[in-house]
C-alpha cells in the first residue's frame, strides 16, 4: 500500500469513555473506557477486519468513526476531512457516503415500513428531488443487487427471513453508493447456511462497487475470509494489526494467539492442545495498569503492569502492543494435537 | 468420581445398551394455517458416557427434541407429542418419559436428566443467590439437611471451576460474568450427579475465549462423572471439538447420522456437505474467497414444507421425482452411518473437509 | 415458545396474514370490547340523524306537558319539568358530549404525542424540563383544576373541551415518551440517524409509527374520561349552560325531581355510563388485541 490517494478512514488515538452511574447531580464519578487510545486507517477498496470479544470496544469503534456517538478524544477523519467535532448537521452530507450493516436483522429494519420505503428512505433524505418513477428504478435495482426479487419492496420486513432481512440492510446501506461500510457483526445473527450467503454478497458488492469495509466481528474464520488486514481488540485497545495471511500465520501477540487457539475448529481430527485463558475480560471501568492483557497472560512479566505498552512495528505493516519481543508464539494450525484424540481417519475408503 | 451407591448401575460401562432411546418422536404444533410438526419421526440412541451433538439450524428441531425429552413441551394449545422416549433409569428399570406420571418426572429431572441452557441468565433466577440454588436442587431430590446441601454447592461450584466458591455461593446472578454464571448453571445441573446432561446451545451466547474454558469444563466433568451429554448446536467447529456422535437435523427429521470423524471426514447427505463447506475455517484466511460455498435459497417455512425430501428447492443434486416425490428414508450407509437421500450413492464424493490447505 | 420463535424465523405470507388476523382475532373475541363498539356506534348513529326523525325539537317548550312519563303517549322517553322532549334532548346531549370527547381526545393526544416525542426523542435537559412539567401538571387535583378554570373563563362548548384536553394530555406524553425512549435505542433509529436523516423523519416517521397502539389506547380512554369530565362540570354548574343540553346539565336540573320523576335523571345517567364504560372496554379490548406481548403466549 504506497501512498497514493489518502486513506478513506484515519483514526488517530480515538478515545470514547462512557459515563455511568450519575451522581446526585448528574454528574458521574465511574467511565466506561469502551474504547482507550486505538488508531488505524482504512485505504481505499480495503476490508479491514476488526476482531475482539465482548467488551473489547469494537463496537463503539464502528459507531465513533461513523460518528453515531461523539468520541471523548481522538480524531477521526473521513476522506481527508476531519470529522471529530462536526455537528449532526455538518456530517449530514458526509452520511451518504459512510453506512452501516447492523447484526440484528429484526430490529435493523423498521416494522411499520414497507421494504422500498425503507430501501429508499436514504434517496427520500438526500435527494429529495428525486421523481417517483426514478426512485423506484433504484429500490428495484437495489434489491436485486443484493439478490432479492425486484418485487420485495411491496412487503413487510417481517415477511422475510434472517437471511433476506440482512440483504435488505445490505441494500439499504448501498442506496447511495456509499465509499465506507462499517458492517458490525453482520452475520453473527444468521443461521450457518445463510451466513455464507451474505458473507459472499458483502464480498461481491464490495468487488462490484470498490467499497471500502470495516467489518466488525468476533468469528475470527469470518473476519479471516472476508478481511485485507486484520486488526485485534481487547479492553479498548488494539492489540495487533497485520495482513491477514501474516496475522493468521505469524501472530505476535499473545492474545492472538490464545484467540486463534480457543477458536473451535471444524475438523475432528485437528484435536489442538488449546491455550485456555483462564478467568474472564477484566471490567473497562477499572481496567489492569499496564497491559491490560497481563492479568490472563500466560507469558506476563512484573514490567507488564507498569506501562502501557506502545502499539509498534515489528515487521513491516505489522504491529503489536508487547513489550516482549522474545515469545516464540505457535500460529494455531502447529498448535500441538490432542493426545488423547489421534488424528486417526477410521472411515472407510471412499 | 461417581457417589458410592450411586454407581450401582454402573453408568459408564459401554457394554450395556444405550441410556436413552428415542423412537419416532413427533412433536406438532397447531399453527395458524394448521398443524405443523416441528420434530418428525426422530428416532437416536444416546449410549452411556456418549456425547451425542445434534446439529442444525433455526427450524431443525433440535431444541424441540431435547424439550420434549425433559418433558418441558406442554400440551396445551394443541401441542401433540407422539412416540416413545424410554430412558433406562439408574435403578435397571425402563421408562417412557412421555407417558411416565408428573412426580415420576418430577423425580427423573435433576437427578437423572439435567438440563443447560444457552441463556444463563433467564434460567437462573435472579432474586436468588448462586448457593441456594444449587443446593435447592439437593435439597430437593435427596431430602438432606439444607446445612450439608450448602456445602456440598460449594464443591460442585469449586468443581466447575469458580473461583472462591465459599464466597460466590452468597453471590447473585447478576453479580457473575456470562461464563462463571455458565458454570454455575452446570453446576445446578450436576448437583444430583445425573446420568445425561442435556446442554442446549451452552456456549453460543459466550465469547471464543470463554467458550473454550466451558467445552473444557463439560469434556472433564464427562471424564469424571460418566455421563452423557446431548450437546445442541449449530457450531460446526464445537461439534468437531465435542462430539463422539453427530446427528444433523434439518426440518424436523434427522438427515445424517454419524459418528464425529466420518461425519466431518466424509458426509453423505448434500445438506452436511453443504453445511460443512459453508463454514469459513481459520486455515483459508487470506486466500481465494472462491473456495465459501453457500447454500442457495432458506430454510423452509414449517407451515410451507417442500414435498418429498424437505431439502431439495436448495440442493444441487436435485432430480425431480426421485427427490420430491416421497420423502427418503433414513438409509444405513455404514452400521455407524446413516444418510437420508435418496441419491447419497451417486452424491456420497468426498469432501475435503478434513485437509487443511496447504500454506 | 420454541416453536413460536422457529416459526418466527422463517417470516412469509403466512405470518403477516396472521398477525393481522391474529390481533383482529382477538379483538373480536374479546366480547365487552365488541359491546362497547357496538354501542359507540350506534350511540353516534342515533346522535347525528336521531334528533332529525324525532318529532319534537329539544328547545320546544310545552307546558301542557310536563313530566310525561316514558313509553306512554307521543313522547317516547317522557318529557321534562318544562314539557320538552327528552329523547331530542339526550339525543342532542349526546352530540355535544360526544363532541367535546373526540375533540379534548385530538387536542390531548396531539398535544401529548408532540411533547412525549419531543421528550422522548432528546432526552437529555429537553426532555428532563418537558417531563417535569408533565408531572408538575400531573399533580393538580384535576378536578379543582378543572373548576377554577371553568370559574375564570366563560363556559362554553370549545372553552370546556380546551380545559377537558388541558387536564389530559400528560397522560398520552408520558406513555409516548417512554416507547419513544425506547424505540430511540433500536437499530433502526440508529439506521436512520447514519443515513442521515432529520430528527424530524427519525421522530415521526420512524419511531412514532411504532408507538400508535399505546396511543391508540389512550385515545379511547381518554374519550371516556372526558365524557365524564363534562358530566361533572355541567353538573356542578360550570359546564355547559342551559338550554343547551348536555347529559351532565340534564343530571343536574333532575335532582330536584328525582322522587317525582326519576328518569329525567336516569336516562342522562344511563347515557353516560353507557357511553364512558363502552369507551372504556373498547379501550382495554384494543389494548389486548395490539399487545405483541400476547402474540407470544
Amino acid at each position: 500500500m504506497t501512498a497514493s490517494p489518502p486513506p478513506v478512514l484515519e483514526v488517530d488515538g480515538l478515545v470514547k469513555h462512557f459515563p455511568i452511574g450519575s451522581g446526585l447531580f448528574g454528574r458521574s464519578r465511574d467511565k466506561v473506557r469502551a474504547v482507550d487510545g486505538v488508531s488505524f486507517s482504512v485505504a481505499k477498496g480495503e476490508v479491514l477486519g476488526l476482531v475482539g470479544e465482548s467488551g473489547s470496544g469494537k463496537t463503539t469503534v464502528g459507531r465513533t468513526v461513523l460518528r453515531l456517538d461523539t468520541p471523548t478524544d481522538g480524531a477521526i477523519r473521513f476522506l481527508g476531512n476531519d470529522i471529530t467535532h462536526l455537528t449532526r448537521s455538518q456530517l449530514r452530507p458526509f452520511r451518504r457516503q459512510m453506512q452501516l450493516v447492523f447484526q440484528d436483522p429484526f430490529s435493523s429494519l423498521n416494522p411499520r415500513m414497507r421494504v422500498d420505503r425503507i430501501v429508499g428512505a436514504p434517496l427520500a433524505i438526500h435527494e429529495p428531488g428525486m421523481a417517483a418513477a426514478e426512485r423506484t428504478q433504484r429500490v428495484e435495482d437495489a434489491l436485486a443487487m443484493v439478490g432479492l426479487p425486484r418485487n420485495s419492496g411491496e412487503r413487510f420486513p417481517h415477511e422475510f427471513s434472517g437471511g433476506q432481512r440482512q440483504r435488505i440492510g445490505i441494500a439499504r446501506a448501498l442506496m447511495l453508493r456509499p465509499e465506507l461500510l462499517v458492517a458490525d457483526e453482520p452475520v453473527s445473527a444468521l443461521d450457518v447456511s445463510i451466513q455464507a450467503q451474505v458473507v459472499k454478497l458483502l464480498l461481491d458488492v464490495r468487488a462490484k462497487l470498490g467499497l471500502t469495509i470495516l467489518f466488525i466481528a468476533h468469528d475470527l474464520a469470518v473476519v479471516g475470509h472476508v478481511s485485507d488486514r486484520v486488526a485485534v481488540m481487547y479492553l479498548g485497545k488494539l492489540v495487533e494489526i497485520a495482513d491477514t495471511r501474516t496475522l493468521f500465520r505469524d501472530p505476535r501477540h499473545p492474545y492472538t494467539e490464545a484467540l486463534f487457539s480457543a477458536a473451535p475448529v471444524p475438523d475432528p481430527t485437528i484435536r489442538r492442545q488449546r491455550i485456555v485463558l483462564t478467568g474472564d475480560i477484566p471490567s473497562p471501568i477499572n481496567p489492569p495498569s499496564g497491559c491490560a492483557f497481563r492479568t490472563r497472560c500466560r507469558y506476563a512479566l512484573p514490567a507488564c503492569a507498569a506501562e502501557v505498552p506502545p502499539l509498534r512495528e515489528v515487521a513491516k505493516g505489522h504491529l503489536k502492543a508487547c513489550l516482549r519481543d522474545d515469545l516464540e508464539l505457535v500460529p494455531w494450525q502447529d498448535a500441538p494435537r490432542d493426545p488423547a484424540r489421534p488424528p486417526a481417519v477410521a472411515t472407510p475408503a471412499p | 468420581m461417581s457417589a458410592p451407591g450411586v454407581n450401582a448401575s454402573g453408568l459408564a460401562t459401554s457394554g450395556e445398551g444405550p441410556l436413552l432411546q428415542v423412537r419416532d418422536l413427533t412433536v406438532e404444533f397447531r399453527g395458524q394455517t394448521g398443524r405443523v410438526a416441528a420434530v418428525n419421526g426422530v428416532s437416536f440412541d444416546v449410549r452411556p458416557g456418549e456425547t451425542l451433538a445434534l446439529v442444525g439450524e433455526s427450524g431443525s428441531g433440535k431444541s424441540v427434541t431435547s424439550l420434549a425429552i425433559m418433558r418441558l413441551i406442554g400440551k396445551a394449545g394443541g401441542t401433540r407429542i407422539g412416540g416413545q422416549i424410554l430412558l433406562r433409569r439408574r435403578n435397571g428399570a425402563t421408562v417412557d418419559l412421555l407417558a411416565a406420571s408428573d412426580p415420576e418426572i418430577r423425580e427423573i429431572r435433576g437427578t437423572e436428566i439435567a438440563m443447560v441452557f444457552q441463556e444463563p441468565m433467564t434460567s437462573l433466577n435472579p432474586v436468588h443467590t448462586i448457593g441456594a440454588q444449587v443446593a435447592e436442587g439437593i435439597v430437593f431430590h435427596r431430602r438432606i439437611s439444607r446445612r450439608a446441601a450448602l456445602a456440598e454447592a460449594v464443591e460442585l461450584l469449586d468443581l466447575v471451576g469458580i473461583p472462591e466458591p465459599r464466597r460466590r455461593i452468597d453471590s447473585f446472578p447478576h453479580q457473575l460474568s456470562g461464563g462463571m454464571r455458565q458454570r454455575a448453571m452446570i453446576a445446578v445441573a450436576l448437583a444430583c450427579k445425573p446420568g445425561l446432561l442435556i446442554a442446549d446451545e451452552p456456549t453460543t451466547a459466550l465469547d471464543v475465549t470463554i467458550q473454550a474454558q466451558i467445552l473444557e469444563l463439560m469434556q472433564r466433568l464427562q471424564r469424571q462423572t460418566g455421563m452423557s451429554i446431548v450437546f445442541i448446536t449449530h457450531n460446526l467447529g464445537v461439534v468437531a471439538e465435542v462430539a463422539d456422535r453427530v446427528l444433523v437435523m434439518y426440518a424436523g427429521r434427522i438427515v445424517e447420522q454419524a459418528p464425529v470423524v466420518p461425519l466431518f471426514g466424509q458426509p453423505l447427505m448434500p445438506y452436511t456437505q453443504g453445511l460443512l463447506r459453508s463454514v469459513p475455517r481459520l486455515d483459508m484466511a487470506g486466500g481465494v474467497h472462491e473456495e465459501l460455498h453457500a447454500i442457495p435459497g432458506n430454510v423452509p417455512d414449517p407451515t410451507a414444507m417442500p414435498p418429498g425430501c424437505a431439502f431439495h428447492p436448495r440442493c444441487a443434486h436435485f432430480q425431480p421425482t426421485v427427490c420430491d416425490g416421497a420423502v427418503p428414508a433414513l438409509e444405513a450407509a455404514d452400521p455407524d452411518h446413516s444418510v437420508r437421500c435418496a441419491r447419497w450413492r451417486e452424491v456420497s464424493r468426498r469432501v475435503p473437509a478434513s485437509q487443511p490447505v496447504p500454506a | 415458545m420454541t416453536a413460536d420463535t422457529a416459526i418466527a424465523a422463517h417470516g412469509g405470507q403466512t405470518l403477516r396474514r396472521s398477525t393481522r388476523y391474529r390481533t383482529l382475532r382477538r379483538f373480536t373475541r374479546h366480547r365487552l370490547a365488541m359491546f362497547g363498539l357496538v354501542v359507540i356506534l350506534l350511540l353516534v348513529l342515533a346522535c347525528a340523524v336521531g334528533p332529525s326523525l324525532v318529532p319534537f325539537d329539544q328547545f320546544q317548550l310545552n307546558m301542557r306537558a310536563r313530566f310525561r312519563e316514558p313509553f306512554a303517549g307521543a313522547h317516547l322517553l317522557g318529557t321534562d319539568e318544562l314539557g320538552r322532549d327528552m329523547l331530542a334532548r339526550l339525543l342532542m346531549a349526546g352530540r355535544i358530549s360526544l363532541t367535546i370527547g373526540f375533540c379534548a381526545m385530538v387536542i390531548a393526544v396531539t398535544v401529548g404525542t408532540v411533547v412525549g416525542t419531543v421528550a422522548g426523542f432528546y432526552g437529555g435537559a429537553i426532555g428532563t424540563v418537558l417531563m417535569r412539567f408533565v408531572d408538575a401538571v400531573l399533580c393538580f387535583p384535576t378536578i379543582f383544576l378543572l373548576l377554577t378554570l371553568a370559574a375564570l373563563v366563560s363556559p362554553g362548548i370549545v372553552t370546556i373541551t380546551l380545559i377537558i384536553a388541558l387536564t389530559a394530555w400528560m397522560e398520552v406524553a408520558r406513555v409516548v415518551q417512554g416507547q419513544i425512549r425506547a424505540l430511540r435505542e433500536r437499530d433502526f433509529a440508529v439506521a436512520a440517524e447514519a443515513m442521515g436523516a432529520p430528527d424530524r423523519w427519525i421522530m415521526f416517521k420512524e419511531l412514532l409509527p411504532n408507538a400508535v397502539a399505546p396511543i391508540v389506547v389512550a385515545a379511547t380512554l381518554i374519550i371516556a374520561r372526558a365524557i365524564l369530565l363534562e358530566s361533572y362540570v355541567s353538573y356542578l354548574g360550570y359546564g355547559i349552560q342551559p338550554p343547551v343540553a348536555s347529559w351532565g346539565n340534564m343530571l343536574e336540573k333532575a335532582q330536584q325531581y328525582l322522587t317525582t320523576a326519576p328518569w329525567l335523571a336516569l336516562l342522562p345517567g344511563l347515557m353516560i355510563t353507557l357511553a364512558v364504560s363502552s369507551f372504556n372496554f373498547l379501550g382495554d379490548g384494543l389494548r389486548d388485541a395490539l399487545d405483541p406481548r400476547s402474540e407470544l403466549s
